[in-house]
């Protein structure tokens, strides 16, 4: 892509991949992949190939999160290009095979656009996660999935922290989009959570559709959350959880959490209040799958971001 | 009605990590040891993490589902070097805590469990007249005392041989189900509540062996009925989801025509039956079990004040 004047160029996005089951056990995704892959018409677009695919199909056979180790952290160069084949985790191998059919990574061969379904325990309402502020293409199509959603909320995690950030699977596109809907139980499909990911999803499709077809959209600016900070649960010498997530900041995410705020409570009933020098906004509030990542929640800031007027060159 | 005089209860085992996923009853049974809770009162306090195992794992059960164990038959089964790891548990903890049947076994058995439901806090029971009116008492004593979750009683009509659950290795058991919860998940209002829970129980029985008497009063129970199953396709694919009317809503009464499932490609199922109570709703650990929800009768029980039997 190249900048004329203001307006930033990019190629037509043609080819496009929707992943479900990158974590077996978050089922709206799983579920949505599966029906598409049996029937693709409510999601096929003119002059588009758009390819459903599940990643981690022994973790969804087994619905689990993984099977040896987390696919979405897996995409690191040095993964892509181990040696030693069947030796490999299976989520290392399979990594590998995601690279070679959707990408290579970083290449021109690469996927345009990878949309990756995602479920989480937090009560964090429908999220899309952005891997990069500069990226204008995403920042135009979270835009637009944003205003076509109101007046019901879909809000932007941005997750550019070079010690934060991690290698998903969708990052082997160009324009990797991370799609979280929740609260949903590991293991479980809800209706309501079921029919946000497809409309979102719908949404995303359309504006893909236009872009193809030559609409220019405009200067805009989206706010986003920015992660800054992984907050552990306080811990005993042996590494076990000596509180829980405070009633006060369960459920809470997006909420402002101020200096002071109950943060934690311990099990005999104390409350441990958080310490930061300014107000932040917490988001994945007790995700299930990071007690083990040491996460009881992560703090962000709000900001907001600008995006330079796209067209298809 | 007739006051009622029921035997003592000397010691109660309070059980946590049946399923490894269900976090409330471990965090709940490490605190009590941390605590050194062995007494309450004359009542001695016995805490057991049942499946070890499975909590490492971070998992409902490594081989087979713990909570189904506890049989006569599989009590019984000569452990060789294939006998499940959930089979052999069972057994341990039948020595520890029965034998299921006996003289020795403990006097009450509380299995504390969360399911991913909207069913508040539950005790679920097998009917037994001496357990059904010492449990009544307490859900009464719960009502009074825990304003922040709905309590109900729901009752199992299994005989004691059939009956597969650890809280059948008690003289009298009943769990403790409280939710909704995500599997791998732990919530502070929900560990507050079961604590809450756990202190009103010992309470009681503290209350009860030193001579109290409780009056009698009413309250309703409810008594399963059947299950409903997800409808499926040939290859047993499950092809709906619950509908959004019936999602959270356990305990609400289902009626013919109210809707229940909705089919991935949009269409309506509806309930075609008598007039029942829908439970477990949506359990993720029941998707296995060919379950969606359960359905139950609903009765209000009228109980005679009790006191204890002495000795």
């Amino acid at each position: 892509s190249s900048n004329n004047n203001n307006t930033a160029r990019f190629d037509a996005a043609r080819r496009v991949a929707i992943f479900g089951g990158t974590h077996g056990n978050e089922m709206s995704g799983v579920t949505l992949v599966n029906l598409w892959m049996q029937n693709s018409a409510e999601i096929q677009r003119k002059g588009l190939e758009i390819k459903p695919f599940i990643t981690n199909p022994k973790a969804v056979e087994k619905c689990v999160r993984y099977v040896d180790t987390d696919l979405n952290r897996a995409f690191t160069q040095e993964n892509l290009s181990a040696t030693g084949g069947d030796e490999l985790p299976y989520e290392v191998q399979r990594a590998q095979e995601i690279n070679r059919m959707f990408g290579p990574k970083g290449s021109a061969e690469a996927y345009d656009v990878i949309f990756d379904l995602h479920n989480t325990t937090s009560n964090m309402g429908c999220t899309l996660i952005l891997e990069s502020s500069k990226d204008a293409f995403n920042l135009q199509m979270m835009n637009y999935i944003k205003k076509a959603f109101a007046p019901a909320s879909c809000l932007v995690l941005l997750n550019e922290h070079p010690l934060l950030k991690y290698s998903t699977s969708r990052s082997v596109a160009k324009h990797p989009v991370g799609m979280e809907v929740g609260p949903q139980p590991q293991g479980v499909l809800r209706s309501n959570i079921f029919e946000a990911m497809r409309v979102i999803l719908k949404h995303a499709l359309d504006f893909i559709s236009l872009f193809n077809e030559g609409m220019e959209f405009p200067p805009c600016t989206v706010e986003v959350f920015r992660v800054l900070e992984r907050m552990d649960y306080p811990r005993d010498a042996n590494g076990n959880i000596i509180a829980m997530v405070h009633p006060n900041l369960q459920d809470c995410d997006w909420e402002p959490l101020n200096p002071g705020d109950p943060m934690f409570q311990t099990f005999d009933g104390k409350t441990i209040h958080y310490q930061g020098s300014s107000t932040v906004y917490p988001t994945f509030i007790n995700e299930a799958a990071y007690y083990e990542k040491q996460q009881a929640f992560v703090t962000t800031r709000r900001e907001t971001l600008a995006a330079s007027a796209i067209r298809k060159a | 009605m007739e006051r009622t005089s029921v035997p003592p209860i000397h010691n109660v085992a309070i059980c946590g990590g049946t399923h490894g996923n269900e976090l409330t009853g471990v965090y709940i049974v490490r605190e009590m040891q941390k605590q050194k809770m062995e007494k309450a009162g004359s009542v001695s306090v016995t805490t057991v993490e049942t499946n070890p195992r499975a909590v490492a794992a971070g998992r409902r059960y490594t081989e087979m589902d713990l909570n189904r164990c506890f049989t006569d038959v599989l009590l019984s089964s000569p452990i060789t070097e294939s006998t499940l790891y959930e089979v052999r548990r069972a057994q341990e903890l039948n020595a520890q805590l029965g034998p299921k049947g006996s003289a020795e076994a403990v006097d009450l058995l509380i299995d504390l469990h969360n399911t991913t439901s909207n069913m508040g806090l539950c005790l679920i029971l097998r009917p037994n007249r001496n357990a059904i009116l010492s449990v009544i008492h307490k859900i009464l004593y719960f009502k009074n005392n825990l304003s922040s979750v709905p309590v109900r009683a729901i009752q199992l009509d299994i005989p004691s041989s059939k009956a597969y659950s650890l809280e059948s290795v008690g003289k009298h058991g009943f769990a403790i189900e409280v939710g909704p919860q995500p599997n791998g998940v732990l919530r502070a209002d929900i560990f507050n509540v079961v604590k809450e829970a756990l202190d009103l129980t010992l309470q009681w029985l503290q209350k009860f062996s030193s001579g109290h008497s409780f009056e009698g009063g009413t309250v309703e129970a409810y008594t399963f009925v059947k299950s409903v199953d997800y409808p499926r396709d040939s290859a047993g694919k499950a092809t709906a989801v619950i509908h959004q009317n019936l999602q959270d809503n356990d305990f609400k009464l289902l009626r013919s025509g109210d809707p229940i499932f909705q089919t991935f490609s949009g269409d309506i199922l509806k309930y075609e039956g008598e007039d029942l109570y829908p439970f477990f709703v949506n359990e993720c650990a029941y998707y296995e079990k060919k379950i969606a929800f359960h359905l139950a009768q609903r009765k209000t029980y009228s109980f005679p004040p009790i006191s204890v039997k002495n000795d």
